[in-house]
């Protein structure tokens, strides 16, 4: 298994010379939302808590950098780190109020989605930061500002960063962290019993989870150059970056990687083929059917599945 | 700050509430009989509008003649939906449930993007342009109608759940489902029909807000998450704390609108919510927690 | 100065005292069994004492230190860890991450942690089913497990909740050898129990309670003749009806 991780990496690698904008863009958001996937995974699919809200990191993550840059010149480069630092700061909030307060399930989706709300809503109404229209990044392409003419440069920043996010998510995967969270997922008052401080775990996880998604802002205001209150903290850029690692599977390294790779290709060809017919928008329509059939017939995932289909042995 | 405003604001957020109220029983009573979350509940309320506009356009059908058809037409899509779908869920894990059901509101409201298109849709109803006059307040008569039918369905639902056989067997699966096995309830059927109801008291909503307001696809999550408020600062399963938390939900946003800023009328209810998830989970009228 | 010592202990569920004004010790090394006929209040007991439920009156103390408030979590950092009446395994877990959960808390290394589960499920003997999912055990390999995992937290008092229930008669044998074998290493264990026979081969003390208090405590021989547990457990008329 390390040696085809390793290959497939190399080969990713390797591939910018031979792609041209247009696929060189397809796997940029295969990488980004990879990597956004990545690090819901930590909350939504190792610590079992379901959030529908991480857009809101998003969005705090892109605003604190882009503000910062445009308003007192810092580069995104460290902007970066304090749009990460601030979602990591909502992050905590949430997730102390959540499971101080022992929100659980639907009640815990609600409160996330909440709380993403008020932001877009602030957002909205806030002049100082762009209101309803947003705001506009100036292209300059200068790479100390976070800007790179060239597609490929961009590519290898998202390479780096899914890969980051998959590192330390393995990291953590193998320590005491993530059998605690994986344990907490299964039966959080047994682990209570057995000596675990579920919350502090949880409330890591969440931490964690919400700084990786705050630095993954920054890449989304620097590399699409314009914010829009409603599209970087709206529930569709939620649904975005859930329903990789869900399809792919929740709870695995690779599953929000093996997602990201299934699902956007496929959105691009549905967007391609629906749009030529006509139809905008129908590739939702396969998020929803996927979502569907995922839930009903391979509940744990893509990855989960093919693994016992070659491996022929349960999870351990 | 001008009392007029506040009156109309009042007054205003009381007549919506109907529509809130009708919205917030369909979901609890789902909720209620069979603990599932219908996270699609807004998107099939985006469907009672679109429906209401086609039947205005195509067949010439008043929106407060036409709801009656729109909650027929949800209800078979309830139905289906639950007999087909959440039926196979029900003892899943609750992130599974509302996963399932967010496909099916991806589903719902991108194919009402594709048919309809992204464009905001109205509908013109005989009542749209007349306004009655109550001291310094106007009232749309299309609002008032719009309450006068939202507060009706919900009493015509109340006495069915109350008054009639399949009312009480619904009611008595949501009580306790091995009791109601166990004295010979069909409760596949019960729940499916739960489901169904649910899902038309929805469309009529949608129908009778089409001819209000403005609404285009992208209402539908919003709607959801309007909902989702309502009943769990009612109550969850509480179907007194769905009408009265959807009447005061929408006075609380539309005295939000007037002394913040419409804009900002959401925010009352978020936060609204917030501090009922923190504070009183159970809601102002629930029976125990989900 | 006694391992556990509980005062006054006391709780209430809305009309129900489920537990009244209850005191009870425990000694070091100590078996003590705590039976009394359903719904006496036994597994409030255990909760209030693991810190899952917070007593309305009273005072917990643990080698002379009091827990009343700590979390269920720092309450078995301590060393007090309870089982679960009904057992809660963490089913897509395998048998030895199930086991590591419990290490982990005194061994933060994995490596460490796995080394002392595997120790830990040989001593149950479940070291054969260590990489099966928890939730394709049998009944009593289940228990085992949740023995297992408590185990593995290297407790000084263990809770016991009902680990006979539902055990043929070998099978209780086997579980009952297990006990004592845990007992003799140190840990002090205070049970409740139905399985008569068990409580009686396996406990010095016995505490009986009923409708939330205390009504007899004794060694074995002296509660199986007293008149008041008979009455709790069987009803008046059949006082007097067992031999001395």
């Amino acid at each position: 298994m390390r040696w085809a991780g390793l290959v497939g990496v190399l080969v990713l690698l390797a591939l910018p010379p031979f792609l041209d904008s247009y696929v060189t863009t397809i796997f940029i958001f295969i990488f980004f939302y990879g990597f956004l996937g990545q690090a819901w995974n930590l909350v939504g699919g190792y610590a079992g808590q379901l959030s529908l809200g991480h857009a809101a990191f998003v969005g705090i993550g892109a605003y604190t950098a882009a503000m910062l840059s445009m308003k007192a010149g810092v580069t995104p480069w460290l902007g970066m780190f304090a749009g990460g630092a601030l979602a990591a700061v909502l992050g905590a909030a949430i997730g102390y109020l959540g499971f101080r307060f022992r929100l659980r399930g639907f009640y815990f989706v609600l409160l996330t989605v909440a709380f993403a709300e008020v932001c877009r809503i602030v957002a909205l109404n806030t002049e100082a930061i762009g209101g309803a229209l947003g705001l506009y990044i100036t292209f300059t392409g200068n790479p100390r500002q976070f800007q790179f003419q060239d597609n490929r440069s961009y590519y290898y920043i998202a390479l780096a960063l899914m890969l980051g996010a998959t590192g330390i998510v393995t990291l953590i995967e193998r320590r005491r962290f993530g059998a605690y969270l994986t344990a907490i997922r299964e039966d959080e008052t047994a682990c209570e019993a057995l000596g675990v401080n579920a919350f502090k775990y949880k409330l890591l996880a969440m931490i964690v989870s919400s700084f990786l998604t705050g630095i993954g802002g920054t890449f989304y205001a620097f590399y699409l150059f314009s914010l829009q209150p409603n599209t970087v903290f709206g529930i569709p850029l939620s649904v975005e970056i859930i329903i990789r690692p869900i399809i792919g599977g929740a709870g695995t390294v690779l599953g929000p990687i093996l997602g990201s790779f299934i699902l956007s290709p496929l959105a691009e060809l549905s967007r391609f083929y629906f749009a030529k017919a006509g139809w905008s928008g129908a590739h939702l329509m396969v998020y929803g059917v996927l979502l569907i059939g995922v839930v009903l017939f391979v509940p744990q995932g893509a990855y989960p599945y093919l693994r016992r289909l070659f491996a022929g042995r349960p999870k351990a | 700050m001008d009392p007029t405003l506040i009156g109309q604001g009042l007054l205003n957020g009381l007549l919506f509430g109907g529509v809130y109220s009708l919205m917030a029983v369909g979901l609890t009573l789902i909720f209620g009989v069979m603990r599932v979350v219908n996270f699609a509940h807004g998107d099939m309320m985006v469907w009672g509008m679109y429906l209401a506009w086609l039947l205005a356009t195509r067949a010439g059908v008043d929106p407060y003649a036409g709801f009656l058809v729109c909650a027929a037409a949800l209800f078979v899509l309830g139905f289906a939906v639950q007999r087909a779908l959440v039926d196979r869920i029900l003892d899943a894990p609750h992130e599974m449930q509302i996963l399932l059901m967010l496909g099916v509101a991806l589903v719902l409201e991108n194919a009402a993007l594709v048919t309809f298109g992204p464009d905001p849709h109205r509908v013109r109803s005989a009542l749209g342009l007349s306004t009655l006059w109550v001291g310094p307040i106007f009232v749309d008569v299309a609002r008032l109608v719009t309450f006068a039918v939202a507060i009706a369905l919900t009493f015509v639902l109340y006495l069915f759940l109350f008054r009639t056989d399949l009312g009480k067997a619904i009611r008595a699966a949501a009580d306790n489902t091995y009791g109601a096995l166990v004295i010979g309830i069909d409760v596949r059927r019960v729940y499916a029909v739960a489901f169904g109801i649910g899902a038309a008291c929805v469309g009529a909503a949608g129908a009778l807000v089409s001819a209000v307001l403005p609404f285009q696809p992208s209402a539908g999550l919003s709607a959801s998450v309007t909902s989702f408020n309502i009943v769990i600062i009612g109550g969850m399963g509480s179907l007194l704390g769905a009408f009265l938390g959807g009447l005061l939900v929408s006075v609380a946003e539309s005295l939000g609108a007037v002394f913040l800023a419409p804009s900002l009328k959401e925010l009352v209810s978020f936060s609204l919510l917030i501090l009922i998830l923190l504070f009183r989970p159970a809601g102002l009228f629930g029976k125990g927690a989900a | 100065m006694a391992l556990l010592e509980v005062e006054g202990l006391s709780k209430r569920f809305g009309g129900l005292q489920a537990v009244r004004d209850l005191s009870l010790a425990v000694g070091d090394r100590e078996i003590v069994a705590l039976i009394g006929p359903n719904g006496a209040g036994k597994t409030t007991v255990f909760a209030l004492i693991s810190g899952f439920l917070a007593p309305d009156a009273g005072e917990v103390r643990f080698r002379g230190r009091s827990i009343l408030g700590c979390p269920p979590h720092e309450i078995c950092a301590r060393g007090v860890v309870r089982t679960f009446q009904l057992m809660r395994p963490f089913p897509r877990l395998s048998v030895v991450r199930n086991v590591m959960i419990g290490a982990l808390g005194r061994h933060a290394d994995m490596r460490t942690a796995e080394a002392r589960a595997r120790a830990v499920l040989e001593e149950v003997d479940l070291a054969a089913k260590a990489e099966q999912p928890a939730a394709s055990l049998t009944l009593t390999e289940r228990k085992r497990l949740e023995l297992a995992r408590a185990l593995a937290t290297e407790p000084v008092l263990l809770l016991l909740d009902e680990v006979m229930a539902g055990l043929t008669a070998i099978e209780t044998e086997r579980i009952v050898e297990l006990v004592r074998a845990i007992n003799r290493r140190g840990v002090a264990i205070l049970l409740i129990e139905h399985v008569m026979r068990a409580v009686m081969s396996l406990s010095e003390r016995i505490i009986v309670l009923n409708y939330g208090e205390r009504i007899a405590e004794g060694p074995p021989a002296a509660i199986a003749n007293d008149p008041r547990v008979i009455e709790a457990y069987l009803g008046e008329e059949y006082v007097g009806a067992a031999q001395g």
